[in-house]
């Protein structure tokens, strides 16, 4: 096998690795439900999209013809990864959870939850 | 080179699955819990995809798509279920 | 009949097509025919659900935009695991409400989307009149500054490319 060949798809695949890696442990090292939507949502877009390269490229060099269908995992992930994000946002903000203690502006999650205009920060509504 | 790497990759993928699995068990909000099974469904299908590229076939391609979908609307329906207490209205 | 009636939807056909051919991962005959049909058919029996959206003018400005989103996403991957790796305490969460300036379903949804991928921020919801966009970021240090970043790099060309 190309030495150059493999040697991308080892670097893609680490890079991927890396990043899947990554997102899992801001998924269990961050404080709070909202910062913890960061990690996933995004390290793992990458982390997938490197994996999913290396596997392109390596079927391309092994099969002898183009193998571009991994591209459509890779869009899928990209266009559903915000949908997913904004989704499970909306969710905390309905069940309420607490935010960590030193969250900025904290008087706009009541705004937010009911879909207002964000409320001035001296309402009733800060604490 | 290529079989370590992979080997390795396997390796922090399913260390990644094991982290998710925690924090699926320990909650504590139920929207934790289903943004770790919505990572645990992609972890998923990196595995899939490094298994496959091991085996050097194509074959494992439409089980990974297939798992990335019903991920996705998975979790929207859970997340909706939450919101309304209806999937569909 | 005129030429809305027969293809409804060009820009979800050629998706279609293409889509149909990437899962096949061929390009023979056979699969061009049937990706047509299908590219062809499925927008003709959705039709009906279509809802009117602004058309996008600029499709060279469109595809620019995409390209400087997936290298923000890179950037934004970066920025994240250093900070997920850094110590908890320095980090600095907070909510920001954005004035909209776009107004239709379409360019906001896009524009939540981008700010979804990108550098540590995260859509939570808009407001009823969608005049208000707000986001969750993971980091701050200058707030005002965030908020025109994201309306000079991300909704303006979004203006410009959906002309509103």
């Amino acid at each position: 096998m190309n030495i150059l060949v493999e040697i991308l798809v080892c670097v893609l695949l680490l890079i991927g690795g890396f990043f899947v890696l990554v997102g899992s442990l801001g998924l269990c090292r961050l404080p709070d439900v909202y910062t913890r939507l960061h990690a996933p949502t995004k390290a793992t877009t990458v982390g997938m999209g490197g994996i999913l390269i290396a596997s392109m490229v390596l079927m391309t060099y092994e099969q002898g013809y183009f193998s571009v269908h991994e591209l459509l995992i890779t869009l899928f992930l990209l266009i559903t990864a915000p949908i997913t994000a904004h989704m499970l946002a909306k969710t905390a903000l309905h069940h309420e959870n607490r935010a960590l203690r030193r969250t900025r502006s904290q008087h706009l999650i009541a705004s937010a939850r009911e879909q207002q205009p964000p409320a001035a920060p001296d309402s009733p509504n800060h604490d | 080179m290529l079989n370590t790497t992979i080997f390795i990759v396997s390796g922090a993928v399913c260390i990644a699955l094991v982290l998710n699995l925690w924090r699926l068990l320990r909650g504590p909000d139920l929207s934790d819990r289903i943004l770790a099974l919505d990572t645990m469904y992609i972890n998923s299908i990196a595995l899939i995809l490094l298994y496959g590229m091991h085996m050097g076939t194509n074959l494992y391609f439409e089980a990974a798509l297939l798992i990335a979908m019903l991920g996705f609307v998975s979790t929207v329906a859970l997340c909706k279920y939450l919101l309304r207490g209806d999937i569909i209205e | 009949m005129s030429r809305s009636f027969w293809l409804p939807m060009p820009l979800h056909s050629l998706l279609l097509f293409v889509a149909w051919l990437l899962l096949n991962n061929s390009v023979e005959p056979g699969h061009l025919v049937l990706a047509a049909f299908l590219a062809w058919t499925i927008p003709l029996l959705c039709a009906p659900l279509k809802t009117d959206q602004p058309r996008v003018l600029k499709p060279l400005l469109a595809a620019r935009y995409v390209l400087r989103v997936l290298g923000d996403i890179v950037t934004a991957n970066i920025d994240v695991a250093i900070l997920v790796l850094s110590p908890m305490r320095k980090l600095q969460p907070g909510f920001i409400a954005i004035p909209l300036d776009l107004k239709e379903d379409l360019p906001i949804t896009v524009l939540a989307s981008t700010i979804s991928l990108t550098p540590g921020t995260v859509s939570a919801e808009v407001s009823e009149d969608q005049k208000w966009l707000y986001i969750h970021a993971l980091h701050i240090t200058d707030e005002q500054a965030l908020i025109a970043e994201i309306k000079a790099r991300y909704e303006a060309p979004l203006k410009e490319i959906f002309g509103c």
